[in-house]
């Protein structure tokens, strides 16, 4: 288990993403309203790029004629056959159980304290002036 | 694109080789227009397509992603999904290393259409197309001989002027005809496919014109797609009952995104009613099973998701390993990963049959 730079925070703002590989995984990291998560890129279900998804919210029903729509920007739909999951914790709306994104641990660092190591980064230059995305995986 | 994070992935199936029974390039009006006459030109930008299906502009169920279709797969430069051969070729040809691919296009196809002679243009125009467009710059697709298939005349005349063109796989019909597919009307199309040695492919969709249950229109996109299995096995009853395998014992019959896993319960219960009624069908001669299993080929996608793998293996067994397409329905949503998409226990000979074998051996490819 490593720690990995993978993007200058401001390079995925609120209701964004990225898609980057670390560790020969393909992992698609989300800003959601600020807060940073991590997921593997590939659908449990059947292989489709969440990175390619659309981003929804949580649509529920308490009876037949009236719903509920909340949550915006937390789920993803992945884009082959719309199985939707929950962006905080990976799990899928319909089998949460069983059919579940990888999470990774994500966390916001400063560049002072990354230009040290022992990270491994992308391909861009960490300065200390900036904060960085550090994906644990 | 993430494609280069999937390569290892791809290299290490790289031995597999695979026939693509269901790929659906989309052609755009003005793609058909060096096929189509002035008149037919004019006349459709004056009064446009029209439906076997009232009060409806685009599709009378809204489908669950713009033109049903995987949101990874609009190509770069612009233009609806499977537009752009490079692309397709790219991200699906080449990326999954697939051998050859059936093109099933759908509309604008004419198939279906209100008005017959406008019908068989489109579809003279989308067979035209399917060559010089597309089989021409990429031989690894395989075309269709798109059909007007409620007029049978136009339709033979059709299947007749491709005979013999080995760019062309089979006859595509869809499956919602305006009479149950059995009648007598239809027999002219499997006659000149017999003729012309090409297998009979019936996709799922289409609008006949007729409320597509018993009970008139489902309320959801949802019930829709399930309806695509009760029509399949609607047609699949008339055309044994009719008698059509008893008239053209060589017809062979590619059923595409029907689902199949309905197919052994289907078997059963036509041969326990033939059991106790066959003297109101004397011209049905054998279990109808038996047709069923010698006539009729399946493509996979949407492969059925069962709880338990064994009891998907289990339906493929009674349906036959000789008789299942893999097929991934590219670009649409519902679109099944040819690495993945099979259950993992199946036998490599089992994998290769469903994978490339029989269709190699149905569509005599080389």
């Amino acid at each position: 288990m490593a720690r990995h730079i993978v993007a200058p925070v401001g390079e995925i703002p609120a209701g964004g993403r990225k898609l980057v590989s670390v560790a020969g995984r393909a992992i698609v990291v989300f800003n959601v309203a600020g807060e940073f998560f991590a997921l593997n890129n590939r659908c449990p279900h059947r292989g489709g790029s969440l990175a390619h998804g659309k981003l929804t919210g949580l649509l529920e029903s308490p009876q037949p004629g009236k719903y509920r729509y909340s949550r915006p920007g937390e789920i993803i739909r992945c884009p082959w056959h719309s199985w939707e999951f929950d962006i905080r914790t990976g799990r899928s709306w319909c089998d949460p159980q069983r059919l579940r994104a990888r999470q990774y641990k994500v966390s916001v660092e400063p560049g002072a304290s990354l230009v040290e190591g022992p990270y491994k980064a992308e391909t861009f230059p960490v300065t200390v002036e900036n904060d960085y995305v550090v994906v644990e995986a | 694109m993430n494609i280069e994070l999937k390569q290892p992935l791809r290299t290490a199936k790289s031995k597999l080789s695979i026939v693509d029974c269901d790929i659906h390039p989309r052609a755009s009006l003005e793609d058909l227009r060096p096929y189509l006459s002035n008149h037919w030109w004019h006349y459709i930008q004056t009064y446009g397509l029209r439906q076997r299906h009232g009060h409806v502009k685009g599709y009378p169920f809204p489908k669950p992603t713009p033109l049903a279709s995987r949101r990874d797969s609009w190509p770069p430069g612009g233009g609806p999904p499977a537009s752009d051969l490079d692309f397709t070729r790219e991200q699906h040809l080449d990326f999954y290393g697939i051998e050859h691919g059936i093109m099933n296009p759908l509309a604008p196809s004419g198939q279906g259409d209100q008005n017959a002679e406008l019908s068989a243009a489109l579809a003279f125009a989308i067979n035209e197309w399917q060559v010089a467009d597309w089989v021409r710059r990429e031989p690894r697709f395989k075309a269709s001989v798109v059909v007007p298939y409620e007029d049978a005349v136009a339709s033979v005349a059709e299947i007749r002027r491709r005979a013999g063109n080995r760019d062309f796989a089979h006859v595509l019909l869809l499956s919602r005809t305006s009479e149950a597919l059995g009648r007598r009307r239809y027999w002219p199309i499997f006659e000149a496919a017999v003729e012309a040695g090409l297998p009979v492919g019936v996709h799922v969709f289409g609008y006949s014109g007729w409320a597509m249950t018993g009970t008139g229109w489902p309320s959801f996109y949802l019930e829709e797609g399930i309806e695509n299995a009760t029509t399949t096995q609607q047609l699949i009853a008339s055309m044994i009952m009719e008698g059509v395998f008893e008239r053209y014992p060589d017809l062979k019959v590619v059923l595409i995104e029907t689902g199949f896993a309905w197919l052994p319960a289907l078997g059963w219960r036509l041969d326990k009613h033939w059991q106790r009624m066959r003297d109101e069908v004397p011209h049905v001669k054998r279990p109808p099973s038996e047709y069923l299993r010698e006539h009729f080929w399946v493509s996979t996608q949407p492969m059925e998701e069962t709880d338990k793998a064994e009891q998907l293996i289990d339906v493929m067994e009674w349906i036959g390993f000789d008789r299942l397409l893999f097929a991934s329905d590219y670009p649409h949503w519902d679109f099944d990963d040819p690495f993945l998409s099979l259950p993992p226990s199946l036998s490599d000979a089992r994998r290769r049959a469903i994978y490339a074998d029989n269709a190699r051996a149905l569509y005599r490819l080389a």
